[in-house]
């Protein structure tokens, strides 16, 4: 195995006695207390009354969650694929048939119950991207757990 | 007097022709293979590992129309020489040189000759492949998400090989009928249909009813019924399973689950003693159809409806799943030991002849076999099942309905015929002879055992092992939980003699116990103690103690089942399939 051997950098005096360093070190700290104070420059966001949102990147995953299509239909007809796709098993779908004088009776099937475990789900974006239907459509939600009233 | 017969047996194998063997080239390998064989089966046989050539409407249990094309292979003969010029001589294993034709030939309908040549892939036969799908494809709707077949359709499987990935049809498809009602049990989809008269050839052929045909013609061909019938006999499902692509779907599975998630268990249906083979598909423990399976010994490729259909005896509403045991009028939830222990102590109080126990039909050989040993602990002299009769059909439904009375026979009981010690029992207990009653799998107040709810409350101790509550299981003073054979393991005997096991496949709610487990713990527990802890050692133990299953093990019965005992039952359909195969009708 080769060794590379390094030299130590020659220091001058000032870099020895450090001092010149803890001087511009505190400078800058000073500065940034100093613009603060002045109300130039702000450090931490006070979330959750302030947020991000806005500045969410266009392909951010959130929430999954079904759409409907231009007449209000929900456009899952429950294929299942996604509940196969899904990597850590969130999805559950019980599919039914379309009563025969539903007024989309045509499609013949539709989901009874689509059920996404968010405690499992991992945002990975699997099902919006398996979906033949374009039926389901990760948000930009992020804050999804409850709060109390 | 068994030695003349197997030597006539012998004799007669001798007097039989051989089969004439043809060499014939198969993907450029040379194979041996019976005259007459249709080429499709001989690329099957040269394969060996189950496949053939892609086909649709080729059944081997079917006449070959030869209408789906999909089977299209390259066929190659050695040439024959110009007049005059020599014959081109054969190589050092005696094979001709093979001219290959030029355009391509059905495997399906095609036997092989001598010195015959099978190209099943090549440019040639891609190109025809694509060709055929391309034209399946044009007015195939895009149903594939909503389609119960999806994940199982051969149409789906071959345009993943041969399909393009896009369509260059650009004109209307054509509209036909959807969600077609054909039958009580079936729904047909046209625009899915490719025409290969699969199930048109099913009820003709095997079933005896020729209820669907095709009607118009060109694109615009549909399949129908018969106007004024319906796909309604009993084999009808079959032809669900037979429809390569989603055209027949079943009302009954439609929509439930895709195939996909369905875990497939190998068993035997126990819908009637013919025991079709069968395979249960369940999720999660959940069953959902039951499938045949192919057994050439017993039910061919097929099953009756009436069989698909006994999986919803699992969706019973008032099923048992917990063990009980009746205190102060009320049952009260108990552990399995607990409940044993609690019968095992009130049963040794009676004296021998006090105790009856019936049990039934449906019950696997391991749980029979353990009902005699616990009829011989309790000194139980009155054990008997419940015989139950229908009217056979000339197909598969066997007049027995009991999935085991050969079982019940051989293990329980002995040299009376099943059902005859019912008539004792009763009287037994009409008299007060009779105190205590051991109901396996039985309700006891069902007319062929005769006995009123008065009388389980007259008993002294009434102990029932079941699965749906009911009459016998209200008055009983111990109730065990048990599973239904879709939920167990073990082995049974049909009407025909065959032994072959149970897959289990479903899985049983809430404390239900394996059957064979709760008699286990009560012949333990009222002395007889043993130490088995697997159903094999079970059925290793029943092999060494019953001679008829001397050096048997579960393993050694196999998924197809093994030949036991000699009963005068036949099946009519493989009667009619042999009729039909000797006729040339089938491969």
């Amino acid at each position: 195995m080769a060794t590379v051997t390094v030299q130590r950098p020659k220091l001058s005096l000032a870099e020895k006695l450090f001092l010149p360093g803890v001087l511009k070190g505190l400078a800058i700290t000073l500065g940034h207390a100093l613009r603060m104070l002045r109300g130039q420059k702000k450090v931490t966001m006070q979330y959750p009354e302030e947020r991000w949102d806005a500045n969410l990147p266009e392909h951010y995953r959130g929430a999954p969650a079904l759409v409907t299509d231009e007449h209000g239909r929900e456009r899952c007809v429950s294929c299942q694929l996604c509940e196969f796709i899904c990597p850590p098993r969130a999805i559950t779908i019980v599919p039914e048939e379309i009563p025969g004088d539903d007024q989309w009776a045509k499609v013949e099937k539709q989901p009874k119950a689509f059920e996404i475990d968010m405690i499992r789900c991992i945002y990975c974006g699997m099902c919006e991207e398996v979906c033949p239907e374009q039926a389901i459509f990760l948000r930009k939600d992020y804050a999804i757990t409850g709060t109390l009233p | 007097m068994p030695a003349p017969e197997t030597a006539t047996a012998e004799a007669a194998e001798e007097e039989k022709p051989a089969v004439e063997m043809v060499d014939v080239q198969i993907d450029g390998a040379w194979h041996q293979v019976p005259k007459g064989t249709r080429m499709i089966e001989a690329v099957r046989m040269a394969r060996g590992d189950g496949s053939t050539v892609p086909h649709y409407c080729y059944h081997p249990k079917l006449t070959s129309p030869g209408n789906c094309r999909m089977c299209l292979v390259q066929m190659g003969m050695p040439p024959r020489p110009a007049p005059g010029a020599q014959a081109a001589a054969p190589d050092a294993d005696g094979h001709l040189p093979i001219s290959w034709m030029p355009r391509p030939v059905i495997a399906c309908a095609n036997t092989v000759a001598p010195n015959m040549g099978i190209r099943t892939d090549g440019e040639l036969v891609e190109e025809v492949r694509q060709g055929v799908m391309e034209f399946l494809l044009i007015n195939h709707p895009l149903d594939c998400p909503i389609c119960d077949q999806a994940g199982e359709c051969s149409l789906q499987e071959f345009s993943v090989e041969y399909g393009k990935g896009s369509s260059r049809f650009r004109e209307a498809k054509v509209k036909k009928p959807k969600n077609v009602d054909v039958g009580p049990r079936i729904r047909l989809d046209d625009e899915r249909c490719i025409m290969c008269s699969r199930c048109i050839r099913f009820s003709r052929e095997i079933a005896d009813e020729d209820v669907l045909g095709f009607v118009d013609r060109g694109s615009r061909t549909v399949l129908a019924t018969y106007p004024g019938k319906e796909l309604a006999h009993n084999y009808s499902l079959n032809t669900v399973d037979l429809c390569p692509v989603g055209a027949l779907t079943s009302n009954d599975f439609r929509f439930r689950q895709r195939v996909w998630f369905l875990k497939e268990t190998e068993s035997v249906c126990t819908g009637c003693g013919r025991g079709c083979n069968i395979q249960v598909e369940a999720r999660e423990g959940e069953v959902l159809r039951l499938t045949p399976r192919e057994n050439n010994d017993v039910n061919s490729s097929w099953m009756c409806d009436h069989g698909r259909m006994t999986y919803h005896e699992l969706h019973v509403a008032d099923r048992l799943t917990d063990h009980m045991i009746k205190e102060g009028g009320r049952h009260q939830v108990a552990r399995r030991g607990e409940a044993v222990r609690y019968a095992a102590a009130l049963l040794k109080v009676f004296k021998p002849g006090e105790v009856a126990i019936v049990a039934s039909g449906r019950m696997t050989n391991e749980e029979l076999y353990l009902t005699r040993k616990l009829a011989a602990v309790l000194e139980a002299k009155l054990v008997d099942i419940i015989p139950r009769e229908a009217e056979a059909d000339d197909y598969l439904f066997a007049a027995d309905q009991n999935p085991n009375t050969q079982g019940a026979r051989l293990l329980l009981c002995g040299r009376s015929k099943p059902g005859n010690k019912l008539a004792k029992i009763r009287k037994g207990i009409a008299a007060g002879e009779i105190k205590a009653v051991l109901s396996l799998g039985e309700e006891l107040t069902d007319e062929r055992v005769g006995l009123a709810a008065e009388d389980l409350a007259g008993l002294s101790f009434l102990l029932h092992l079941g699965t749906v509550m009911g009459v016998t299981a209200e008055a009983a003073q111990v109730l065990f939980a048990g599973s239904f054979p879709m939920e167990k393991r073990g082995s049974m005997i049909n009407v025909t003699g065959r032994l072959q096991r149970l897959g289990g496949g479903g899985i049983a709610p809430g404390a239900c116990a394996d059957d064979w487990e709760v008699l286990r713990d009560l012949i333990a527990e009222l002395g007889g103690g043993n130490g088995i802890y697997l159903l094999e050692e079970l059925f290793s133990e029943m092999a060494r103690e019953v001679s008829k299953l001397k050096g048997l093990s579960l393993g050694k019965i196999g998924s197809q089942g093994m030949h036991l005992i000699d009963s005068k039952e036949c099946v009519p359909l493989l009667r009619k399939e042999a009729e039909r195969r000797a006729s040339g009708l089938i491969p």
